[in-house]
C-alpha cells in the first residue's frame, strides 16, 4: 500500500509538472463549459444534464490522453527498469499509476463544480441528479483510465497507446448503439456491456447498482490486464 | 552472495544467455567482461528481476530471484546501462522516490540522500532538474540511486560508458571504495577497467562463459604461449623465415624492424633466436618477453570460441 501511495503521489506531481494535465483540463473545461451554456440556454430545466451526457464522451477521450504516458513513457525512457527492479509488486505499480491519474481526473471534475454553483445562484436545481451525475462521471472516468493504462502498458509509443485506448473506449461506448439494429434480445444483451448504457440513468438521478458494478468491473478487469501485460514484459 | 545456475535466456528464437553458472562471494568485486551483445546485460537483468530466465535459477543474497523476487530486489542496488532517470524530477526528489520504494523511512531517507550526494559529489546539483544535467552527472545520479538503500549486492552495468576520463577515474575509485563492504558485479567491455577495479573476472562471449578466474591466474593460464618481442635490423622476410625454423616457435609476425615471436610455455628460445640472428649477420637491437595483457586474453578467448564453432 505504501508503495502504491508513493507511486501515486509521484505520478500526480509529475502531471502537475508537465503541460499535459493543464492542456487536458483546459480542453475539458472549455468543451463542457460550452455544453453547459448551450444546454442551460435551450433546455427548460435547471440541470447539468446537457453537460454530462455529451461531456461524458469528452471525459472518456481525455482520460485516454491522460493515461497514455503512464507506462509507454516509462518503457521508452527505460525507467520501467527502475520500477520493475525495485522491490515493488507489479500490481502496486499499476494501482499507483491509476490513483495518480485518477487524482488529476477528480481535480478536473471538481473544477466543473461551478456549473451547479451557477445554477444554484440563479435557480433551484434538483441536487439529486447532479450528485448522481458526478458519481457516474467519476466511475466512467475510472473505467476509461484503466483502459488507458492497459493500452499504455502495451507499447512504448504514447500515440499508439492513446489510439488503442480510444479504439477500445469507442467500441465499448458505441457498442450499444450499433447493437440496436440487431434483434431485441441480442441487442439488450450486448448493451449490458456498453459504457454508454448506464450514463442516462445517472443523469436522471438514479443510483444504478448495475452501472456501478459494471464500471468497477471494467476498471478492475483492465487494471488486471495491465498488471498481466507488465508481468509479461519480463518474459519477453 | 550471487549464485547463478544453468541460466539460459532466449529472446524469441535468439539465444542470449546459454546455460551459464557462476558464483560471486561476499565482498568480492567481480568483473563481467564481454564484447557487446555477449549476454552481460541480459544476465544482469535476470539477477535484478527485470527479466525472467527461460531456464535455470539464480540467487541473490540468499533469495531466489524467481520465487522470492521482491526480497532479492530489496538487497540489490542496480545501475542499468541505459541510466534510467526521471528527467522531470530534481535529483533530490528522484532519490527520495526510489529510496521510498525501497522501504526507507522518511528520516533515514533524509540522511541517506545527504550521504550519497556527498559520496557521488552531487552537492551543488541536488535541487537541479535531472533533465538539465550533463551525461556525467546523470551517471552519478544513477550510481547514487543504486547505493541509497545500502544494498548488500551491487550490480553495475557499464557504469563508466560515455563519460569523460576524469569522471571515469572517479567512478572507478568510487566502485573500489564501495567494494570494501559490498559484493559487486561489474559489467564492462573496457578491459583496463577490470584489471583496475576487479579481483576476479568472468569472461562471457555469445552467451557462454569462456573463462572465469583471478586476473593473474588467467594470464598464466592463457600463456600456453609466451611472447617475445624483438627488434632486428635486416631483411624482414628472411629474418622471419629463419625465426620460424627455431624449435619451439609457433608464430612470427613483424612490422618494419619489430618482430613478435610466440613460443610454447616453459620454453625459452631466446638464446637460439640470438644465435640465429648473429649467424645471419643482422643486428639485434632488443629482445624481451612480453606479459599477456587482459586485452590479449580476451581476444584470444573470444576468437578461439568463434573458430571452435
Amino acid at each position: 500500500m505504501r508503495n502504491t501511495i508513493t507511486i501515486a503521489l509521484k505520478e500526480f506531481k509529475s502531471y502537475l509538472a508537465s503541460p499535459m494535465a493543464y492542456v487536458v483540463t483546459g480542453i475539458f473545461l472549455a468543451l463542457t463549459g460550452f455544453l453547459f451554456r448551450y444546454s442551460a440556454a435551450t433546455y427548460i430545466e435547471t440541470s447539468i444534464r446537457g453537460f454530462v451526457e455529451t461531456g461524458s464522451l469528452v471525459l472518456l477521450l481525455l482520460a485516454a490522453v491522460l493515461a497514455m504516458r503512464l507506462l509507454a513513457e516509462e518503457r521508452k525512457m527505460g525507467t520501467l527498469e527502475l520500477l520493475l527492479t525495485a522491490p515493488v509488486r507489479d500490481s502496486e505499480v499499476i494501482l499507483g499509476k491509476f490513483l495518480g491519474s485518477l487524482g488529476i481526473l477528480t481535480a478536473m471534475l471538481v473544477l466543473t463544480f461551478y456549473y451547479p454553483i451557477l445554477l444554484m445562484s440563479f435557480g433551484d436545481p434538483d441536487m439529486g441528479p447532479i450528485g448522481t451525475s458526478y458519481l457516474g462521471l467519476f466511475l466512467l472516468g475510472c473505467a476509461s483510465l484503466a483502459i488507458g493504462i492497459f493500452a499504455s502498458s502495451l507499447t512504448s509509443n504514447q500515440i499508439v497507446a492513446a489510439v488503442v485506448a480510444g479504439g477500445i473506449l469507442f467500441a465499448l461506448w458505441f457498442m450499444g448503439t450499433v447493437a440496436s439494429y440487431l434483434p431485441e434480445t441480442v441487442s439488450e444483451f450486448i448493451s449490458y456491456f456498453s459504457l454508454s448504457t448506464y450514463v442516462p440513468a445517472f443523469t436522471r438521478g438514479v443510483v444504478d447498482s448495475r452501472g456501478i458494478i459494471y464500471y468497477l468491473s471494467i476498471t478492475a478487469l483492465f487494471l488486471f490486464l495491465a498488471v498481466r501485460s507488465l508481468e509479461n514484459s519480463r518474459w519477453s | 552472495m550471487i549464485r547463478v545456475e544453468n541460466l539460459t535466456k532466449y529472446y524469441g528464437k535468439r539465444l542470449a544467455v546459454d546455460n551459464i553458472s557462476f558464483n560471486v562471494e561476499k565482498g568480492e568485486i567481480v568483473g563481467f567482461l564481454g564484447p557487446n551483445a555477449a549476454g552481460k546485460t541480459t544476465t544482469m537483468r535476470i539477477l535484478t528481476g527485470f527479466l525472467m530466465p527461460t531456464r535455470g535459477e539464480a540467487w541473490v543474497a540468499g533469495y531466489n530471484v524467481l520465487s522470492h523476487s521482491l526480497e532479492a530486489r530489496q538487497h540489490i542496488g542496480y545501475f542499468a546501462e541505459a541510466v534510467p532517470l526521471y528527467t522531470d524530477m530534481t535529483v533530490r526528489s528522484y532519490l527520495d522516490f526510489l529510496a521510498r520504494l525501497r522501504g526507507l523511512d522518511t528520516k533515514r531517507i533524509k540522511t541517506r540522500i545527504e550521504d550519497v550526494v556527498d559520496i557521488c559529489h552531487l552537492e551543488e546539483y541536488v535541487d537541479v532538474i535531472i533533465g538539465k544535467l550533463s551525461k556525467g552527472f546523470r551517471q552519478r545520479v544513477g550510481v547514487a540511486q543504486a547505493i541509497i538503500h545500502e544494498p548488500e549486492v551491487l550490480i553495475l552495468d557499464e557504469p563508466t560508458i560515455g563519460i569523460d576520463p576524469i569522471q571515469v577515474a572517479m567512478t572507478r575509485q568510487l566502485i573500489k571504495g564501495l567494494g570494501k563492504e559490498r559484493t559487486i558485479l561489474l559489467s564492462t567491455h573496457i578491459l583496463p577497467e577490470v584489471s583496475m577495479t576487479c579481483e576476479r573476472v568472468i569472461i562471457i562471449h555469445e552467451g557462454k562463459i569462456v573463462a572465469e578466474d583471478s586476473i593473474e591466474n588467467l594470464s598464466s593460464m592463457i600463456s600456453g604461449s609466451r611472447r617475445i618481442r624483438l627488434e632486428v635490423e635486416g631483411p624482414s622476410e628472411k629474418i622471419a623465415e629463419r625465426l620460424r625454423q627455431i624449435e619451439g616457435v609457433h608464430r612470427v609476425s613483424y612490422q618494419d624492424t619489430n618482430y613478435t615471436v610466440e613460443c610454447s610455455a616453459g620454453q625459452d628460445p631466446r638464446g637460439k633466436i640470438m644465435e640465429t640472428i648473429v649467424q645471419g649477420g643482422w643486428t639485434l637491437l632488443s629482445l624481451e618477453f612480453i606479459e599477456m595483457s587482459l586485452e590479449d586474453i580476451f581476444l584470444k578467448l573470444t576468437t578461439e570460441e568463434e573458430t571452435g564453432q
